[in-house]
């Protein structure tokens, strides 16, 4: 196998591209980007969902469990976070984050037992009960809710070290450095003996417990930790992008969002989930703003946005044809060629 | 081979995206007096006929503006940015849409509760004026804690004591309302709970059962609510519901389980022609209230149709919806706007000049539609004669209960406050006290 080598170990351009995209993140885009459109609008929630989808991808792309409810950890995660720093006197912003995203992986191992005994898309169906059921209790006790009679309550302010962070960028930063480490946690673990375990049980389960690999576990850690992973992904999105909370806002169309992301990302990549967030998220607004900016008054706008939808869905066909492995694989293809030139 | 052809089709598909998208950025402005107005519209999905309706109205009536030489002059941009009626879709929007060409936006109306909720946070830091032409967040009302949000034409509140000042009536009095269930059937988002605070308030006064039941978005599955309604054997059923799919889907199961038509009120935004023709002779007999009523016989109405529609610079493909209950209603929504705006140009000596977000709701405030004022635009009767406040910002807080007669609504009653305004007031300063303390906010004084 000529790529074992991705295992364990990073050569010298792993290590320049980290660096590089660091630079990108923390100096260039800080220093170049001044539009709070940019920030608010396409790279916070770009770096939420791509948050959610690695969690998504842990579980579907790596362990293999179809699972559909990313949105209901995300609530979950969301709400614990509002409550911890309602509740919880002069709580450090990330020790909420840390324990919300906690919470939600409590869910996330309650709602992957079944995985024990169903799998594949009958697990899908038992996955949904996590989507329902999070966002239902949410609904139906108003404690989670500080009992706010509209439902909808106002997310407080991120104060780290008692400096609030409210702007868009200051709120970017916040998000690019929780993804960052939470990236770089991720790819090792894929990397490592857990990662490995998890592609074991996915590939082929029966072998996998023969080898000595415990299912329960190894299926319950995935579950675990990709709901700890979308729950940060619900906090962060509740708090820098909505700046409201509200059961809504995670409804089942968002946990579909987060599966498209992820399949048509590339499952079993991590890059593949920022592709794909980027894909499904962004590619609606570019084609919104080319359809109502070039076309504006030419062509009835209803219409418009009716094409834009029938674009959208085009593409996504066109892709999964062409390159039924993912966005991550055209990537990869694209690097090798121009490496090879 | 196949690659090959992939990577061509990308790298066309990107140049040709960069190239489209610099040049919407580098969009070029001419030296004009011009005023950009945001319309974060909802064209497509079960929430269409709504989107289309009161944001096609606003279009519209900006022409129309524009072709009766603007603002003192000034003339009327405009961007859209489809919602899909999603908070989420609304919050990219507002960024999306908040500036062009230099200039900011001056106000914002997402044509819904929670796309509201989703922005209006964002606009006392932005300066801008969040308009909820009749739904939105109902303390908003309260302009000391929210010098930036409106909510005229009046709130749910006032519309949910309306209705019920309404059935009191049918049924013969206040009195005769003690025992009496209502079942309040909505659509499980912040807009169907929105009036549920003066309503569980008004109930309790008065002795009345109130029966809370949800249907979660978008609505069109409704057997087993309708089957929990036929077991309560309410008197009245309060329906809140969005999107024409959803709302003639609650007629059609009501007719079903045999529940009298005439006994349903609907919400302003669940009940227009759209949602009732699908319905069909199920729809007969249903209640509605309305802040703007339907009608195309209004001098401005008719004015619009013959200078923009004659002219083909309409909005809506199909003419015949001027005139109708969601086109109505953004008329009316707009028309507030062009005069907040007249108001600002007067207030800050800026006649001929575009207004700032600051000096745009200072106009707002000073909206003042007398009958007599309401009569020159032209919409005189289409809505309640009111004017805003620095402490109130709800306008007339007026209803028209109508009756849909299977062809077209019927005036039933002549603009209804609720029956105490000042205990829906109450509420209202009672929520914005409590938000205000929440969020640390010290409401402003009033003159």
């Amino acid at each position: 196998m000529k790529n074992n080598k991705i295992f364990m170990e990073y050569n010298k351009s792993d290590i320049i591209n980290f660096l590089l995209l660091m630079l990108i993140a923390f100096v260039l885009i800080p220093v170049t980007v001044k539009s709070g459109y940019w920030y608010s609008s396409i790279l916070i929630p770009w770096l939420c969902l791509a948050l959610a989808s690695i969690g998504q991808q842990i579980v579907m792309g790596y362990a293999g469990q179809l699972a559909l409810g990313a949105a209901g950890f995300m609530a979950a995660g969301a709400f614990a976070c509002y409550n911890l720093i309602l509740r919880v006197p002069d709580i450090p912003f990330f020790v909420a984050l840390v324990l919300s995203g906690l919470i939600a992986a409590a869910f996330g191992i309650l709602f992957g037992l079944p995985s024990l005994r169903v799998r594949g898309i009958y697990l899908m169906v038992a996955t949904l009960a996590s989507q329902f059921f999070i966002v239902w209790m949410i609904d139906k006790f108003g404690w989670f809710k500080n009992y706010d009679s509209s439902g909808i309550i106002t997310a407080q302010d991120i104060v780290i070290m008692g400096k609030s962070f409210t702007s868009p960028m200051e709120m970017y930063l916040v998000i690019v450095f929780v993804v960052t480490i939470l990236t770089l946690l991720a790819v090792n673990m894929a990397r490592g003996s857990t990662g490995r375990n998890w592609m074991a049980v996915r590939d082929m389960d029966i072998a996998a417990e023969s080898m000595g690999i415990s299912l329960l576990r190894t299926k319950l850690q995935a579950f675990a930790i990709s709901a700890f992973y979308c729950g940060v992904a619900g906090a962060l999105f509740a708090f820098t992008y909505l700046k409201s909370l509200e059961p809504v806002a995670f409804d089942i169309k968002l946990s579909f969002k987060i599966l498209f992301m992820v399949i048509l990302g590339g499952l079993g990549t991590i890059n593949g989930a920022f592709i794909g967030a980027a894909f499904i998220l962004l590619f609606p607004v570019l084609l919104n703003s080319v359809g109502n900016n070039v076309f504006h008054g030419a062509i009835d706008a209803t219409i418009i946005s009716s094409i834009e939808q029938v674009v959208f869905g085009v593409l996504i066909i066109v892709f999964m044809i062409y390159e039924p492995l993912g966005m991550a694989k055209l990537w990869e293809n694209l690097k090798f060629k121009v490496k090879n030139k | 081979m196949i690659f090959k052809i992939f990577k061509n089709f990308t790298i066309a598909l990107t140049a040709i995206l960069t190239f489209l998208s610099t040049f919407f950025i580098l969009n070029i402005s001419i030296a004009e007096e011009k005023q950009y107005f945001p319309i974060a519209s909802s064209r497509v999905g079960p929430y269409s006929a709504m989107g289309t309706g009161y944001y096609g109205a606003q279009i519209d009536y900006m022409n129309y503006v524009n072709m009766n030489g603007g603002v003192n002059g000034v003339m009327l941009t405009w961007q859209e940015c489809e919602t899909e009626y999603n908070a989420v879709k609304t919050v990219e929007c507002y960024q999306r849409l908040l500036e062009k060409d230099g200039q900011r936006i001056v106000v914002f109306d997402t044509l819904g509760t929670p796309g509201a909720y989703a922005v209006i946070n964002r606009m006392a830091e932005d300066n801008v004026v969040l308009a909820q032409y009749g739904y939105g967040r109902t303390d908003g009302a309260d302009g000391r804690v929210w010098p930036w949000v409106f909510n005229a034409a009046s709130h749910y509140w006032s519309q949910i004591a309306v209705k019920m000042k309404f059935m009191a009536e049918q049924e013969g009095g206040i009195d005769k309302m003690k025992g009496k269930k209502i079942v309040h059937l909505h659509i499980d988002s912040a807009y169907g709970r929105e009036p549920l605070p003066a309503m569980r308030s008004i109930a309790k006064d008065w002795g009345v059962t109130l029966v809370e039941i949800s249907i979660p978005p978008p609505g069109l599955e409704q057997q087993s609510q309708w089957l929990q309604i036929r077991k309560e054997k309410p008197d009245w059923v309060t329906f809140w519901g969005a999107g024409s799919g959803m709302n003639s889907t609650a007629m059609t199961n009501a007719a079903r389980v045999a529940f009298p038509r005439d006994r349903m009120m609907y919400v302003t935004f669940g009940a227009a022609e759209e949602d009732m023709y699908p319905a069909g002779d199920a729809a007969k007999g249903t209640y509605a209230v309305a802040n703007a009523l339907p009608g195309d016989n209004f001098p401005l109405v008719a004015a619009i149709k013959e200078q923009v529609y004659g002219s083909g610079k309409g909005n809506l493909a199909d003419e015949s919806r001027v005139g109708s209950v969601y086109w109505n209603r953004g008329l009316g929504a707009a028309v507030m706007w062009i005069e907040a705006l007249k108001n600002a140009q007067e207030m800050h000596g800026k006649v001929g000049k575009a207004v700032t977000g600051a000096e745009f709701r200072d106009g707002y405030e000073a909206l003042n539609m007398t009958e007599d004022r309401l009569n020159e635009i032209g919409i005189k009767g289409m809505v309640a004669p009111f004017s805003i406040s620095c402490a109130n910002h709800e306008g007339a807080g007026k209803f028209a209960v109508m009756q849909w007669n299977g062809e077209k609504f019927e005036q039933v009653t002549g603009w209804e406050a609720p029956l105490d305004p000042a205990y829906i007031r109450n509420l209202v300063e009672v929520s914005a006290a409590k938000f205000a303390k929440e969020n640390n906010i010290t409401p402003k004084t009033c003159p």
